[in-house]
């Protein structure tokens, strides 16, 4: 029998044997008790400034390494500045376990201070939760929130401890086996399905991969590679899936949806085929969803059955593992090939023709001010498809996706499904902490810079030299788009003043950063250069760029996919088009 | 619109219908009535869920819901396969010539009087879903004072049993293929 300990080292050791080597978070009263042993742990914990830095930092180190992110607070408040990291992780796919101090047992219920019920509020937002109030119990509900949250569809899981589970004395087993009767997520494909799936590939003369973040999450982008190049189709990597796909690759059309190629859009949009690998039909991809890809059967893969059928009929299910999937699918693709295999080159043409024609790109500013495609293309060119980037959410976020070419998985990060403006920079610096020896750029916008900045703070302090180029366009640049285009040119409440006031590198400076300033596109590539070359510091770069530039093509929410528009008031030239 | 009930087998664990009942919250799935207790085993609860489905297929109900990790099973239950019942209890006006009239009624639906007083009657009716509307329509007429009525419970008829059927499903009735050791840690 082994000795007891409390509750609080039971929590310690079981994050230990769950493999934790890191966590971000900030310690508080319901959580104190924690802390203590946290203080003699081999867990490295960095102290955030708000706990939802420790959230996105979290995840951003569960991106970038495939392992579990860990984040821990305080009852009500701590437990409450989780919830936008928690749902971001949700919608995100993210492995996150969440650990939060509860008030004491007794009080609970009794809105006590700093009692919240986070279990309840995160039921919504969270792959499953718990709440603990027997000590006993806290190794077994750690060890089923980490192999929860990594299995299966990976997601955040919380495990909320009360005060006086921590405190009291309890003996520690480290559970070897878990009984979660309820929880048994299927790995392996179907065979039959995969047969299906194979045969439709086979006989599709305008087939197209549509690839979802699943393929990274599952860490397939090496299979992905042997299926697309054995099956010859167009490949269109989503908002979550960028470098799962290399972007030099010649199959590649970009990303499709709201701000998608018109090759990748169109491609969907004409495809008799969508071989889809870890996608969720997303209305930023779809577009107005009674009009998507109108003529094309669904295969539809993805490890959430509850997926399938969600959004889009899918002709040929497949439930499991992308992996696996994958690897089944290669075989069985080559077997209905030596039988048959229908010709594609006429699609090809199509989809050239488009790509040829109508390339990402933009026009400088006419008043030679700086523009913003221009500065994160030079990022990306410089750093190299080495570098990690982690963008917020706007049109920074979507330059990043289109003008920094990916190349390998876990090199773009982002705020994709809940669109959590403030996450970049402590995501980056959980990036920076899981890939220490990678340069990592936050490439976010003034507007999102100013959620969340104080983790620079936190940066300096525990030497996580992560880079942040601030795309400062003076506003809330996606919302400022908007109203350009459909609300006649009013812009109420987005001009932020953000050239006037804060000053950014000052701003940097104050927080132990070095701050740089850039306005002039014969100054992006040296202050790129030497951000670069700073590697003892994080560094903020303050790119001042024209205000007016928008993100194009663009399909306009709740418009369907046909109705891409590559400029203001522009279609595209389909007349030219033989579709 | 078609009406479905579904038979859930949830661990018995604090907080799980509130699980159940945000999700069908969060997914604008209309319950028509829900019903929550105890099985033959003290770990699982049984909920059944009338619910009527408008654009959203069932398979997609059940496939969120099973990804709740507290639920262990799901199945629907039709009609012709099995035994669905539910409970009212009523208070009905008896006043004037009433009373021989609401008796007739009641033996008819096979119902029975539970508690009689100077204005009223209580009745108590176990029945499938249509018997008790029907009930409930004849009733109307007498003037309804009061009225009670439980969720709808189903069982399936034969042998089989839901929770036999859910652990060969999901693969668990043999321990050995139940490894789900390996790969957990970090």
């Amino acid at each position: 029998m082994a000795s007891e300990i409390t509750g609080a080292q039971a929590l310690v050791n079981a994050l230990e044997d769950s493999g934790v080597d890191v966590m971000f978070g900030i310690p508080g009263g319901a959580i104190l008790p924690a802390y203590d042993p946290i203080f003699d742990s081999k867990i490295r914990h960095i102290l955030v400034r708000h706990e939802q830095g420790a959230g996105h930092a979290a995840t951003g180190y569960a991106q970038v390494t495939g392992r579990v992110g860990v984040c821990i607070a305080t009852s009500g408040p701590g437990a409450t500045n989780l919830v936008t990291p928690i749902a971001d992780a949700q919608m995100d796919s993210v492995p996150l376990v969440a650990i939060t101090g509860q008030v004491p047992s007794a009080a609970i219920g009794t809105d006590a201070f700093q009692e919240a019920d986070i279990r309840g509020i995160t039921m919504p937002i969270t792959k499953h939760n718990y709440l603990i109030t027997d000590p006993a119990q806290i190794p077994r509900a750690i060890a089923e929130a980490f192999y929860i949250a990594s299995s299966g569809r990976p997601g955040p899981v919380l495990v909320d401890i009360a005060k006086d589970a921590l405190q009291k004395m309890t003996s520690y087993n480290y559970p070897k086996k878990l009984n979660l009767l309820g929880y048994n997520p299927q790995i392996e494909p179907n065979s039959e399905a995969i047969r299906d799936a194979a045969s439709l590939i086979a006989q599709s003369s305008k087939p197209i991969f549509y690839i979802g973040g699943g393929v990274i999450k599952a860490n397939a982008a090496k299979e992905l590679l042997v299926l697309a190049e054995l099956v010859g189709a167009p490949v269109v990597t989503t908002l979550m899936a960028r470098g799962a796909f290399p972007d030099s690759h010649s199959q590649h059309l970009g990303m499709p949806g709201m701000h998608g190629t018109v090759a990748a859009v169109t491609g969907l949009q004409k495809a008799d085929l969508l071989i889809t690998l870890g996608a969720r039909f997303d209305d930023r991809v779809t577009g107005k969803l009674s009009t998507f890809a109108p003529n094309a059967k669904i295969i539809h893969a993805d490890i959430d059955p509850a997926e399938i059928g969600k959004n889009r009929y899918a002709d040929v299910p497949i439930i499991g593992d992308l992996g696996p999937i994958i690897k089944a699918l290669i075989p069985a693709v080559k077997v209905e090939f030596a039988k048959n295999k229908a010709d594609i080159t006429s699609w090809w043409k199509q989809m050239n023709s488009l790509r040829q024609k109508y390339p990402l790109g933009y026009n400088e500013p006419s008043d030679g001010s700086l523009s913003p495609q221009y500065v994160i293309e030079r990022i990306g060119a410089i750093t190299g498809p080495d570098g990690i980037y982690v963008a917020g959410v706007g049109q920074h976020q979507m330059w990043a996706s289109q003008f920094v070419k990916y190349e390998k998985p876990r090199t773009w990060l982002n705020s994709g499904g809940l669109g959590t403006m403030g996450y970049a920079v402590p995501a980056a610096m959980g990036a920076k902490v899981g890939a220490p020896d990678t340069p990592v750029w936050a490439i976010d916008g003034d507007g999102c810079f100013q959620m969340t900045n104080q983790e620079l703070v936190t940066c300096a302090l525990n030497d996580i030299p992560i880079k942040v180029a601030v795309i400062n366009n003076e506003s809330l640049g996606m919302v400022r788009q908007w109203q350009t285009l459909f609300y006649k040119e009013r812009y109420s409440n987005t001009d932020l003043h953000s050239k006037r006031i804060p000053d950014f590198a000052k701003l940097a400076e104050a927080m132990g950063c070095v701050g740089l300033r850039c306005e002039s596109k014969g100054d992006v590539d040296k202050i790129i250069k030497e951000a670069n070359a700073i590697n003892d510091a994080p560094v903020v770069v303050d790119f001042g760029v024209h205000r007016d530039a928008m993100v194009w093509p663009m399909v306009a929410a709740g418009t369907s996919n046909d109705d891409i528009l590559i400029a203001k008031e522009m279609a595209p030239d389909w007349d030219s088009q033989e579709l | 619109m078609a009406q479905h009930t579904l038979s859930v087998l949830v661990e018995n664990s604090p907080g799980v219908l509130a699980r159940v009942a945000s999700l069908f919250s969060r997914r604008g799935y209309n319950i028509d009535s829900l019903a929550v207790g105890p099985t033959e085993s003290p770990e699982i609860s049984r909920i059944t869920i009338v619910l009527n489905l408008e654009g959203h297929a069932l398979d997609q109900v059940s496939a969120q819901l099973f990804k709740l990790v507290n639920v262990i099973g799901i199945q629907e239950m039709e009609d012709k396969n099995s035994h669905q019942r539910e409970l009212l209890m009523v208070k009905v006006n008896s006043a004037g010539d009433n009373r021989s009239k609401i008796e007739a009624v009641v033996g008819k639906y096979r119902a029975s009087i539970v508690s009689q007083a100077s204005a009223s009657l209580t009745i108590e009716a176990i029945g499938s879903s249509a018997e008790i509307a029907a009930l409930l329509g004849e009733l109307t007429s007498f003037g309804i004072k009061e009225l009670v009525q439980s969720g709808l419970i189903a069982l399936e008829n034969g042998d089989a049993t839901l929770a036999e059927r859910t652990l060969q499903e999901t693969g668990l009735a043999s321990s050995s293929t139940h490894s789900q050791t390996e790969d957990y840690q970090n």
